[in-house]
């Protein structure tokens, strides 16, 4: 029992990469066993997740269950990892939606194993970067996560999957060239990757000689390099357009984890490094990556608006949603030390959990008409309500959650991010509420044009939802009304934490 | 177990010239007993190596294993071998790419005696430059190098380009060994000990004029095997002229033989030279690596893109190198084993490719995924390691390459991780050029690859997965040899 609390961390993020490789062993042309193998090598981590968070002293704001060995002592990186109050609530997210990815692809059966084998990879390597408490570690597994996205795009995506996946490595890896650079840099100022240490002495450092400039143009550098690196990911506008063509030509599964979890990633790259590693640039520029966030907020909704395709649609929403969580970030580095702060921070990692579990039904949802219809196009569909009655409920509520109806998650997060933003940058907020409104009519566009108006004959013969299919989306609905009408159950978590960050 | 009083060293070096004069002496039409003789010539010398690296004594560090007797006495000429804990990887990776040479050769069937025995001459060559402690003898085995090259590759080489390949790889090479010749009478005569002995050359203590007109000389001369710009254009047409064994050989390991040696008999006995024409060396290995990746991005010949992929993955070696600090040359000896691995899987690849599709045009390949998967998969990997992602060698190799060139030379930095991107682009688009997409017509009935084939993909890729997560297996034995070149150079 000690041992496993002892590598409780450890387990969870190697489960996954075990059942790989015990997937590796059974033959191909077992499709069954390939998928039970790998939604019990999801199931395991969300089991012990579960026990993590028992075991999490939620009144300490510390780092938690933490591991350390060393790993590459000539660069003095070690593996450390642990929680914190944050990253647990997100680790808690991944094994949530994980599971529901793989139920998702068991209508997969083109080269399953593969398949299988690259989403528990990816569920390692989105795993590593919230629980890494080092810096090089996290580039790997920043870094690693990469390759099995782009293969599930790039085999088992769309027409256009061979643009849509180029673009999107190239895109994430180019965004994280910066990165790469600036934790060079600051591995060779500092002598050490380990997050503590070389956020103490990166912090105290008074002089720094790199072509001659002065400490606070580096710190400047580094820190937009970190900005832009976690902005492609999140993505803010303007680099968001990799995104759309991602999220539609990805299979669903893959899009599901895209949005719910890969997004997160670099939000939160925002809190865990870009925040504390670099207060005073954060505050100085915090108008400029408010203005971007508010882009994204605005152009977000309004791309969304404007499509036709059900995918590019949600795709488009989650710009606009994740936008919120970046001008909650702007707010805090602005506002660092006081209850705004504190309140836009909470606000964002609910916003997170919140858009997590409403984008990965909506794209499940997309999905599963896509399934039946083999359309994505909007104009083509209509009155579906009256055909698949449980469909048509199920998108209805989780559309809602999307929209942000009090009640459930999505409001009770913007909620928070509002109000902490609002005594902040005020023009910001009201511009974003603007575009709240927005949401609202592409949301209404988008259930308007599939569930209400004439049923088209060649669709009077489609299915309602399987078990299987309401088996995935249930937790999904459930957990956005738990956190709706009681936010607490989760904030709980990670309240503390934030209250110490900032 | 206690291996004091066996020569090791020289058993491992010589193992292969023996099993090659053997082959010679064999009947030619025992193709069976050539092929398998000279794999169990590599086999029990990559098993040897593997001795040397878990016999190697870390915590005292240094050259051990060490062998001398006098050759040529009236000139300070002896037969000094040793390895310290930056030759002792190149060693067995010079094991490890001969034993992978000849199985991936295993269909070769014009004048098998005759390929196989070259085959075995060039891997004694190569280790004797990694073992040698005795400058004369370095260059020695340095040179004989290119007998058994230039055959094999105008002899067994690709048509069409094999003797224009041969005869510039020769060439250039021949410039070079005129230079570091110069070079190392130069030293001989100025040292004034009447001895080759690199361990008392190392404490000559040159007169820095001295040092600084003879570094080029020494240094380039052997760079210039290294790849080094501008150089570097022997490699790519060499590379793809040759058979596939010797393509992986050369980009493989006699790449880093010249690495090596220029840093051996340039840098470390020439440190004040090496500090002088510092940012010199980085502005060249910087554009190694951008161009090199460039070039490669616009190739039609599926062989050139990973022959240019070479030159530029090289620059990352020199760049390690020429920061003088410990992480640099700890990333560059680093990179020399995982490029070493990494780029012999590609020509093996490629030649897997070529000699079922009989052809390397990228427009003519296409969906070979479903033919031969395990190709597929080792090609993927490779493709990681080169564009330096996470999780595998390359990774672990560039970071301390970057890191060092931090201290030294940021621009250098900066620079060389754009190349990267451009390696992540060549490689992806290759990757689904050759082995995605539909299959032509005319690859309906290419053949899957064999068991050998299969077993060196398997191999190669699991040391390089191998390393980039517990890079410590080989960084530690590099750092403690790296120690001794800092103690001459003068750096952290």
């Amino acid at each position: 029992m000690t041992w496993l609390t002892n590598h409780l961390v450890s387990l969870i993020l190697f489960t996954p990469l075990l059942a790989a490789l015990i997937l590796l062993l059974i033959p191909e042309r077992r499709a069954g066993a390939l998928r039970w193998v790998a939604l019990a090598g999801s199931l395991v981590p969300l089991g012990l997740a579960l026990f993590a968070w028992s075991r999490f002293d939620s009144t300490s704001a510390a780092w938690q269950l933490t591991e350390q060995v060393p790993w590459y002592i000539s660069l003095n990186a070690s593996y450390h990892v642990g929680v914190d109050g944050i990253s647990l609530t997100l680790v808690l997210l991944t094994v949530t939606l994980m599971p529901l990815a793989i139920l998702t692809s068991f209508t997969i059966t083109e080269r399953v194993r593969t398949y299988m084998v690259l989403f528990m990879i990816l569920e390692t390597a989105m795993l590593g970067v919230f629980v890494a408490l080092d810096l090089l570690l996290f580039f790997v597994f920043w870094e690693v996560g990469l390759v099995p996205m782009y293969f599930l795009i790039a085999q088992w995506g769309g027409k256009n999957r061979n643009y849509a996946s180029l673009k999107f490595i190239l895109f994430t890896m180019g965004g994280s060239l910066g990165l790469l650079l600036a934790t060079q840099m600051m591995g060779m100022l500092t002598g050490s990757f380990d997050l503590v240490e070389l956020g103490s002495r990166w912090l105290a450092l008074t002089q720094a000689s790199l072509f001659g400039l002065p400490l606070a143009t580096v710190r400047a550098i580094a820190f937009w390099a970190f900005v832009i690196a976690f902005a492609v990911k999140v993505p803010v506008w303007p680099f968001h357009t990799w995104l759309p063509d991602a999220h539609t030509e990805a299979p669903t599964a893959g899009s599901m984890i895209l949005a719910g979890v890969l997004l997160k990633l670099g939000a939160y790259g925002f809190i865990r490094l870009v925040l504390p590693l670099f207060p005073v640039e954060a505050k100085a520029f915090a108008p400029w990556l408010a203005a971007l966030a508010v882009a994204a907020v605005v152009l977000g909704a309004l791309g969304a608006w404007g499509q036709s395709d059900f995918k590019r649609l949600v795709a488009y929403s989650s710009i606009n949603h994740m936008g919120f969580v970046v001008l909650a970030v702007a707010a805090a580095g602005a506002a660092v030390g006081t209850p705004d702060a504190h309140i836009a921070l909470n606000g964002a990692v609910l916003q997170m959990v919140a858009h997590g579990l409403s984008s990965a039904g909506m794209f499940f949802l997309v999905g599963a008409i896509y399934e039946r219809t083999h359309t994505r196009d909007l104009n083509e569909l209509g009155g579906l309500y009256a055909r698949l009655p449980a469909y048509g409920s199920v998108l209805t509520f989780i559309a809602m959650a999307s929209l942000g109806l009090p009640g459930l998650a999505g409001f009770a997060a913007e909620f928070q991010i509002v109000r902490g933003v609002w005594p902040v940058f005020m023009l910001a907020t009201l511009i974003a509420l603007v575009g709240l409104f927005f949401t609202g009519a592409y949301i209404l566009k988008a259930l308007k044009l599939t569930l209400h108006g004439p049923l088209a004959e060649r669709w009077q013969s489609l299915s309602d939802l399987s078990v299987r299919e309401i088996i995935i989306v249930s937790p999904l609905m459930a957990l956005s009304l738990w956190i709706g009408i009681w936010p607490a159950g989760i904030m709980n978590l990670f309240n503390l934490t934030v209250a110490a960050l900032f | 177990m206690n291996l004091t009083g066996i020569p090791l060293l020289s058993i491992i070096i010589f193992l292969p010239l023996a099993a090659g004069l053997i082959i010679l002496a064999l009947p030619a039409e025992r193709k069976g007993w050539i092929k398998s003789l000279a794999a169990a010539a590599g086999a029990i010398d990559l098993a040897l190596a593997l001795l040397l690296y878990f016999g190697y004594d870390r915590a005292s560090a240094g050259y051990q294993f060490i062998e001398r007797i006098p050759w040529v006495p009236q000139l300070g000429i002896s037969y000094h071998v040793g390895v310290d804990g930056f030759s002792l990887p190149m060693v067995l990776l010079g094991a490890l790419v001969v034993l992978c040479g000849a199985l991936v050769s295993w269909n070769v069937d014009d004048r098998p005696r005759e390929f196989f025995s070259f085959l075995m001459f060039l891997g004694t060559s190569i280790l004797g430059v990694f073992a040698s402690l005795d400058l004369f003898q370095l260059f020695f085995f340095f040179e004989i190098a290119v007998f058994p090259k230039y055959l094999m590759i105008v002899l067994w080489g690709y048509p069409r380009t094999r003797n224009y390949g041969g005869m510039k790889l020769t060439i250039y090479l021949f410039v070079g060994s005129m230079m570091a010749l110069f070079g190392v009478l130069v030293i001989y005569f100025r040292a004034g000990m009447h001895s080759f002995d690199l361990l008392m050359l190392e404490q000559a203590g040159f007169a820095p004029e001295l040092q600084r007109w003879l570094f080029p000389f020494m240094f380039l001369g052997f760079a210039i095997l290294g790849g080094i710009f501008p150089f570097h254009s022997w490699a790519p047409d060499g590379h793809v002229a040759a058979p596939t064994a010797v393509s992986m050989l050369l980009a493989g390991v006699e790449m880093k033989v010249g690495a090596f040696a220029a840093l051996r008999a340039g840098i470390m006995l020439l440190p004040e030279g090496a500090h002088y024409w510092q940012t010199a060396i980085l502005i060249l290995a910087t554009v190694n690596v951008v161009y090199g990746a460039l070039i490669a991005l616009v190739q039609t010949d599926f062989k050139y893109v990973i022959g240019f992929s070479s030159v530029s993955h090289m620059g990352l070696v020199l760049i390690g190198m020429a920061t003088l600090t410990g992480t640099g040359l700890v990333g560059a000896g680093m990179q020399m084993f995982s490029h070493g691995i990494m780029t012999a899987l590609f020509f093996a690849i490629v030649g897997m490719v070529y000699d079922r599709a009989h052809t390397r045009e990228l427009s003519a390949l296409g969906g070979l995924a479903k033919k031969m998967p395990l190709a597929a998969f080792g090609f993927i990997i490779g493709g990681l390691v080169s564009m330096g992602m996470p999780g595998f060698s390359g990774f672990t190799a560039e970071f301390p390459v970057f890191v060092g060139a931090w201290q030294v030379a940021p621009w250098s930095a900066i620079i060389g991780v754009l190349g990267v991107i451009v390696t992540a682009g060549y490689i992806l688009l290759v990757t689904r050029r050759v082995f995605f997409g539909d299959l032509p017509p005319a690859l309906e009935k290419v053949a899957g690859i064999t068991r050998k084939d299969g077993f060196v993909i398997l191999l190669l890729c699991a040391l390089m997965v191998l390393l980039g997560i517990f890079p410590n297996v080989l960084a530690e034995l590099v750092r403690s040899g790296v120690s001794h070149i800092l103690a001459l150079t003068g750096g952290s």
